[in-house]
């Protein structure tokens, strides 16, 4: 029992899974939290991601590259991204709302696409996908070698643009004019900022980055795309945000938390333990939902969710 | 060739829909010059200086600055132009620091990288200079208001402003920050900034300022030297008719006890003791005036007999019947009034109309009700009744409570506290932020319900009112009674010293002044 267990947890393989699984999580998570502290709550990660991912996987089966369905996948985020911006930054429209109508019409929307796209046979047909890239020098390491350096490319990129973030947040004009916006947009309005342009650019930045995380779903990972493949990431995005405290190194540590714990499941399912499968599918849930329990009060931005109107008293 | 005044505001005129804030106004500022711009709320002079900042856009005039036409089309277009303003809420981010909000909106010399090591230095230097100690460091929630001010004032000089407006920037301070506050000015004009003053504090505008433009109805009544005036003659221009500075208080005609309170303990929001040991009685026809520094326990006593906060221990009786276990419903039985502090939060709903307002209390009965419904057209005449009879200046009854001036919402409170001829009247800072014409319109009242016999609390931190309108003060000072005077036997100074805490009457002293 013990043995298996020490198999279970010290073994490059979940270390491997852990860092994979993350990082579509990291992805939308840091889409999240930079229209997040700009004021704008995006619970529509999950839909922006769903159109990323069934948008690269239709444009990388057709013209089979998955460069260009990746390049596809940032143009549809960007203008998913674009879409909620008009709704809830012009027309200020309650932006949980607003979020999970964009969620529902997205599930809708790519299933009935892809049934357009593909035809009905779901799942058939595989689609080219982006190849594993194995860093020269550090990949031929012993033992962390084929661990950590031999992913996709995105999975180096998430943690080094989580890294930019925070550098971006706390050392740009930028970053101060998108943290002041989130906090107290009036007084960055009487300081020159236009607090509707740093909501629009964070709003579809938030877009893209879901967007990217799909993809990595479809045409990295899975080969394929089905009806509700994110199951529920985007919203455990959204989660790690709040438990990572609205930073962007806690939101990386909260997404590597629940990408671990997914991988923890897959590798016990692996491991043929006597426990009813649905038990394990359902633990990375139950670990977000844990996680926001133990968290108790992550403070967001004080004008988080709330519509601003320029101009007026 | 003279030169031509440092700024020129000419014939500036700003509608909204169904107002004219701004009517043709004129006047100019020197540098080097405090000028003051006193009006009663609502008189247009945060409009006015709104359309300074490049707020928004006047419907017609000019403004020129250095003798040059400038047009505004936001407040990045007035900052450009040396133009800086301190708004009456503070427009600070608070989790962030000073020095980055300070920078905020600005180039970075390191553009797009920010560069707080060199704008602290800067920062500091700014506040050596004006004696404006700031720490670009310490986070903006962590400061004091009167810390947070300076912050502004700093945020506006660092962006190279020569003209300066601050809106009511003393409404929020202490005595002793006040002081400092003009200090800081005197220093700007010195150095030959021009300070736009807005207040509505005769006082204040008789200390700080060298010339004073008067906004009435948004047109300007005048432009008088301060030199050259006097603060009769301003609250004459700023009202419109004369003002009384001294009521002419007839002798308290005092008759039973209503309110008894005995060892009085209240606990505060933070779980500290907030009302220690407080014994007093007030009765019929007697205004007993509470003075301290803000905080230093009057609002939980108020709360205490308002029954909105229990006691920790000891007792309270109204028309002798002791309160043990206090509902707020009490009141109703017991005819207390209450005036809150906060009248926008607690006492009354913004967004219900002015006759809703009226009959909050009493909705539930007789004609306002029957057998569980709504009397409409009893509480619409009641409304009808009441805003003629306290002068209230609404459209009509059916406007929400938020669209009313502050000075108006506080008559409709007023209106619906004192309707009932009530027993006891609670009045805490009933004229905080309201301007000269509404203060005396409620200090009035009061002298009326004192005449016709109620029992009034009046709790205030101005010195000068307290001891105007009351029979007996008590100073409390962190929840104790530090002293009960009768306003003519005592200094301010003296009070000064007992707010402090740094003086305290004897147990029999305050005995022969328990009514």
């Amino acid at each position: 029992m013990l043995e298996t267990l020490q198999q279970l947890l010290w073994s490059g393989d979940l270390i491997y899974a852990t860092l994979r699984l993350t990082t579509p999580l990291l992805f939308a998570a840091l889409g999240g939290l930079m229209c997040e502290r700009a004021g704008v709550l995006n619970i529509g990660l999950e839909g922006m991601m769903l159109g990323g991912a069934l948008t690269a996987y239709v444009v990388a089966l057709r013209m089979g590259n998955p460069w260009l369905g990746i390049l596809a996948a940032l143009f549809v985020g960007a203008i998913t991204g674009l879409l909620f911006a008009v709704v809830v930054v012009t027309f200020r429209a309650n932006q949980i709302v607003s979020a999970v109508g964009m969620n529902i019409l997205m599930l809708g929307l790519t299933g009935v696409a892809l049934r357009a796209a593909v035809g009905l046979s779901i799942g058939q047909s595989p689609a080219p996908t982006i190849p594993i890239w194995e860093i020269p020098g550090l990949a031929g390491l012993p033992l962390i070698g084929p661990v950590l350096f031999a992913h996709l490319p995105f999975v180096y990129l998430v943690f080094v643009l989580a890294g930019a973030m925070a550098f971006i947040f706390y050392r740009t004009t930028w970053g101060l004019a998108i943290r002041a916006v989130g906090e107290n947009p009036r007084a960055a309005e009487t300081v020159g900022i236009d607090v509707i342009r740093v909501r629009y650019a964070t709003v579809v930045w938030s877009g893209i980055f879901a967007a990217v995380g799909g993809a990595i779903l479809s045409i990295g990972y899975l080969n394929t795309f089905q009806e509700g493949l994110t199951a529920g990431r985007g919203f455990i995005a959204f989660s790690a945000i709040i438990f990572g405290r609205y930073t962007p190194l806690g939101t990386l540590l909260a997404s590597l938390l629940f990408g671990f714990t997914d991988a923890l499941q897959l590798r016990i399912q692996a491991f043929g333990v006597q426990i009813p499968y649905q038990f394990l599918v359902v633990l990375p849930y139950i670990v977000t939902l844990l996680a926001l329990f133990v968290a108790g009060r992550s403070k967001g931005p004080a004008a988080s969710g709330l519509p601003y109107a320029p101009g007026e008293e | 060739m003279t030169t031509p005044p440092f700024l020129q505001i000419e014939e500036i005129t700003k509608t909204f829909p169904g107002v004219v804030a701004n009517d043709k106004v004129s006047f100019d500022v020197a540098a080097g010059e405090i000028h003051a711009l006193l009006g009663e709320n609502g008189a247009g002079k945060t409009t006015l200086v709104s359309t300074l900042y490049g707020l928004h856009r006047p419907d017609s005039g000019r403004i020129r600055l250095r003798g040059k036409e400038i047009t505004l089309r936001s407040s990045r277009d007035a900052i450009a132009l040396g133009i800086g303003m301190v708004h009456q809420h503070f427009m600070l981010v608070q989790p962030l620091t000073v020095a980055e909000n300070i920078v905020l909106g600005m180039r970075s010399p390191r553009e797009p990288l920010l560069s707080l090591g060199p704008a602290s230095q800067e920062i500091e230097r700014l506040s050596r200079t004006y004696g404006l100690e700031v720490d670009p460091a310490a986070q903006v929630w962590q400061l004091s208001v009167g810390m947070q001010q300076r912050v502004e004032i700093v945020k506006a000089l660092y962006r190279g402003a020569d003209l300066l407006i601050l809106d009511e920037p003393t409404a929020v301070l202490t005595p002793q920050e006040i002081h400092e506050l003009f200090n800081v000015l005197r220093r700007l004009k010195a150095e030959g900034h021009a300070v736009i003053f807005i207040s509505h504090k005769l006082d204040e505008v008789m200390a700080i300022s060298d010339r004073v433009t008067v906004l009435r109805d948004g047109r300007v009544v005048n432009t008088v030297a301060t030199a050259g005036t006097d603060k009769a003659a301003l609250a004459r221009m700023m009202v419109g008719r004369e003002v009384l500075f001294q009521f002419d208080k007839p002798p308290a005609q005092l008759g039973d006890a209503v309110l008894n309170v005995r060892d009085l303990c209240v606990m505060g929001d933070r779980r500290q003791m907030a009302v220690r040991d407080v014994s007093f009685d007030l009765r019929r026809g007697e205004i007993l005036g509470v003075a301290g520094v803000d905080g230093n326990g009057q609002s939980e006593l108020v709360e205490a007999i308002a029954g909105l906060r229990p006691a920790a221990s000891g007792q309270i009786s109204i028309n002798g019947r002791a309160l043990a276990a206090f509902q707020p419903s009490d009141l109703l039985d017991l005819n207390v009034a209450h005036i809150p502090q906060d009248r926008q939060r607690v006492g009354l709903v913004m967004d219900f109309s002015v006759s809703e307002n009226l009959v909050a209390r009493l909705f539930s009965l007789l004609p306002f009700a029957r057998s569980g419904f709504l009397q409409w057209k009893a509480i619409r005449e009641n409304a009808d009744g009441r805003i003629k009879e306290f002068d209230i200046r609404a459209p009509n009854s059916e406007v929400k409570a938020r669209s009313l001036s502050g000075g108006n919402q506080q008559k409709v409170i007023l209106a619906r506290e004192l309707s009932r001829a009530p027993d006891l009247i609670l009045a805490s800072q009933p004229t905080r932020g309201l301007d000269v014409g509404a203060t005396e319109f409620v200090e009035g009242r009061l002298l009326e319900q004192r005449a016709r016999g109620a029992a009034i609390i009046y709790v205030s931190t101005e010195l000068e009112e307290i001891l105007s309108l009351s029979d007996r003060v008590m100073v409390l000072h962190r929840g104790e009674i530090m002293g009960m005077v009768r306003p003519g036997e005592v200094t301010e100074e003296e009070m000064g010293l007992m707010m402090a805490g740094e003086k305290r009457m004897t147990a029999q002293e305050m005995e022969a002044r328990q009514s």
